[in-house]
């Protein structure tokens, strides 16, 4: 599925080539088949640009139902960037651009029939800096329910914080102080809280900017855990910084590399028999 | 030589101080390890201006803080019979000073006048000599001074900032010292004030009327000094005020920070802080000439009886004027919030205005509410407009279409054209000065506090 024309550019100074090759011009197409044959959401020939930057070149990529993609690659390679594209939040950046196709379910989501309210509330988000609002732990989990009028009492309205703290695995921490608030958790609470609430409103993609780099080991495996259950149901792209988490958590893995999908595939693949020479070196950890 | 000249000569030669210690500091030091210097040759430089050239300015400027009076003094004493040519001694001086001054009251003055005129500028010649002599010396003491003890061993990169922050403490302290000298002096009158008004009568009286009867057979002029219908009119103009701006300065805020495209706000922000940049008196006549006359006009066609100077128009307008305001603290203030906050909103499925409602806004209310309790305090303090729209009648009203009056007019009315400041009337400005001030003060004490407890939500 690779397309023809092959792309060819320096690498910058700032980053370092890899010393292995000594080459200083890489081919940075796509390698591996960026299809699947159930996609939930599908990105095609994206480009993306802050003002005059570009940060996302030409991206290929299927989102697949009931599954997980995990998205790796070195700081500032795009990530996050083209995460945001998928619910529009790209939207509110001044002088971001999204140039290509995004689909969901075969609607484009640039469209002008598109709401990006609806949208947003479809496609959730968790955050890479956990960002709970300045209110109780129950209110934050409560907001998008409430907004979205999807309870219809107060008891209903506590069974949904309940069961979404308890699948975040937060609940046994902060039970008996549902109403203090949010910003006075630790780091790591804030950041399963922020779980807590992109779920709470079942959205049927969910996107998670390394939702686990403020946890430590108990509350990882504890997330990990969660979106193998949601995948149950719900297609997830997670953005990782952890082989590790990649290896467990996701069927497929995407490496990006400054604003290329270098290459996609399989996670087993992808990590046992990487083809492209930037990927090797970057699971192998020799760059990166 | 013009002591204009004469200060830019000592400037100069400080300069020349400058470059002159730096060199011979490289000079002397040339064979030593300059590493190893206590401080850099810039900091001898200084110093060896600062020791050759401060004294001389110094003294500089005490001379000219005294100059007049002794001057004065002296053209005073060779008077032959300086009592006879004016009533008071202050009259005569500012006869004389006239003269100095101004050559048309030269013309009309009196011989003994433009003698004592004459007599000053031949002094004064003479006086600046003095001056450029004794500075030009006392430089060049200190430089001889500098020559000898501007060492290598002096450690003049300490001495240079103790000196540097000795003199940002005295330019912070004179901010400080004019504050406590108003309070002071305001306290002092108001004193006065009570001793011939008692505090609970100003406090609580419900009738406002300052003008005293000189002789005892006048009528109408009972000198009451209750300061309640002031302070009423006060609250409603500023609460008038206040209605018309705390909304639309908050919303315009609000658009501006959260929904306007980035073009019409670098358009509209402008535009506000020019609102905000007009003279209050214009506002002033704004209210007096065009808003007072509209609301009358229109209170007639509906069948109202509104005053042509009605707290209504005054509070009106003040309300405009404060506007840009709240809006621009609301804006700093929305803004601040984090941009993670909006995302983890939107993020949701909210929209723009949930946003706004359940999330910006709260986390904003306490810097918000700060700036109104400025904005609240400005609207107190404003004088112009209610001068020139609200009316001086103190009447103790609810009724926004009546005149009323503040606190600022009347202190204004019982100025105004009275040079003797020893009456209740004149006195009571004092006493309603210092009740002004602790208002605005208290109010201003809870804005900050209220306004530094958010900024430490973020940090
Ligand atoms: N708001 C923005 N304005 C301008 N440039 C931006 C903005 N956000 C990101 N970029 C640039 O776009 C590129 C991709 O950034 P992005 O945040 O997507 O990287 P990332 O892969 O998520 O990195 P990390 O792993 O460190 O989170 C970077 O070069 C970054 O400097
Ligand atoms: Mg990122």
């Amino acid at each position: 599925m690779n397309t023809t024309e092959t792309l060819a550019i320096p690498i910058p100074e700032q980053l370092d080539p890899p010393a292995v090759t000594g080459k200083v011009d890489l081919d940075l197409t796509t390698v591996g088949d960026f299809t699947v044959p159930d996609p939930r959401m599908k990105i095609r020939d994206v480009n993306v640009f802050y003002g005059q930057k570009q940060a996302i070149y030409d991206v290929n990529l299927d989102i697949g139902s009931n599954a997980v993609v995990a998205m790796i690659g070195p700081s500032g390679c795009g990530k996050t960037t083209l995460l945001r594209c998928l619910n529009r939040m790209n939207d509110t950046i001044d002088g971001c651009r999204v140039e290509g196709q995004v689909e969901m379910d075969g609607k484009n989501v640039y469209g002008r029939k598109m709401d990006p309210v609806l949208l947003r509330a479809r496609v959730g988000m968790v955050f890479q800096k956990p960002n709970p609002f300045p209110k109780s732990i129950f209110d934050n989990v409560a907001y998008g329910p409430r907004i979205h009028g999807l309870v219809r009492d107060r008891t209903d309205l506590e069974e949904v914080v309940h069961t979404s703290l308890e699948r975040a695995g937060l609940l046994d921490e902060v039970k008996d102080r549902l109403d203090q608030p949010g910003t006075g958790l630790s780091g790591g609470q804030q950041q399963r809280l922020c779980i807590a609430r992109a779920i709470a409103v079942s959205p049927e993609v969910i996107l998670m900017d390394e939702p686990c780099s403020a946890l430590d080991p108990i509350a990882t495996a504890r997330i990990e855990e969660l979106i193998g259950e949601l995948r149950k149901n719900f297609s997830i792209a997670i953005v990782t910084h952890s082989m590790q988490q990649a290896a467990r958590v996701s069927q497929r893995t995407a490496y990006f590399h400054l604003g290329y999908l270098v290459e996609v595939g399989s996670t087993k693949d992808i990590f046992t028999t990487p083809k492209h020479q930037l990927t090797e070196e970057y699971i192998t950890g020799r760059f990166g | 030589m013009s002591p204009l000249v004469l200060i830019f000569l000592l400037l100069a030669l400080s300069s020349a101080a400058y470059f002159f210690s730096q060199r011979r500091m490289l000079r002397q030091t040339r064979n030593a390890n300059v590493a190893r210097l206590n401080s850099l040759p810039e900091h001898f430089g200084t110093l060896g201006a600062i020791w050759a050239g401060a004294p001389a300015l110094l003294v500089y400027f005490v001379w000219l803080i005294f100059e007049g009076d002794i001057l004065m003094a002296q053209v005073l004493a060779m008077l032959p019979d300086p009592e006879s040519m004016a009533a008071t001694r202050e009259l005569l001086i500012g006869d004389i000073r006239n003269a100095i001054n101004n050559p048309m009251s030269y013309q009309m003055a009196s011989e003994e006048v433009r003698m004592a005129a004459d007599r000053y500028h031949e002094l004064s010649q003479t006086a600046t000599l003095a001056l450029t002599a004794t500075c030009l010396s006392v430089f060049a003491i200190c430089s001889a001074l500098v020559l000898k003890f501007l060492t290598p061993r002096v450690r003049a990169r300490v001495r240079v900032e103790k000196i540097i922050r000795g003199f940002l403490l005295l330019c912070s302290t004179l901010a400080i010292f004019t504050t406590v000298g108003i309070v002071l002096s305001v306290l002092f009158e108001a004193s006065r004030f009570f001793q011939a008004v008692s505090v609970t009568e100003f406090l609580f009286g419900l009738e406002w009327s300052p003008q005293m009867a000189i002789r005892e057979d006048q009528v109408g002029s009972s000198g009451a000094f209750g300061a309640v219908p002031l302070f009423a009119g006060t609250l409603l103009i500023s609460f008038i005020a206040m209605l018309v701006a705390a909304p639309i300065g908050l919303m315009s805020a609000i658009y501006l920070s959260e929904y306007a495209p980035a073009k019409v706000r670098t358009a509209v922000k402008p535009m506000l802080e020019i609102l905000a940049g007009v003279p209050t008196v214009v506002y002033g006549f704004f209210a007096a000439i065009t808003v007072g006359p509209a609301l009358r006009g229109f209170g007639q066609s509906v069948g109202l009886d509104v005053a042509s100077e009605s707290a209504l128009a005054a509070g009106f307008v003040m309300g405009v004027m404060i506007i840009p305001f709240v809006s621009s603290i609301s804006d700093d203030v929305i803004t601040a919030v984090p941009q993670a906050m909006r995302d983890g909103s939107l993020g949701m499925g909210a929209t723009n205005s949930e946003t706004m409602r359940r999330v910006i806004l709260p986390a904003a209310l306490p810097g918000i509410i700060g700036g109104l309790l400025l904005a609240i305090s400005r609207a107190i303090g404003e004088t112009m407009i209610v001068v020139m729209a609200a009316g001086l009648s103190a009447n103790l009203t609810a009724n926004p279409l009546e005149a009323v009056t503040t606190v600022t007019v009347q202190i204004v009315t019982l100025l105004v054209g009275d040079q003797e400041f020893d009456s209740p009337k004149t006195l009571a400005a004092f006493a309603l000065g210092l009740a002004l001030f602790f208002i605005t003060l208290v109010l201003n004490f809870i804005a900050l506090y209220v306004v530094r407890k958010y900024r430490e939500q973020y940090e």
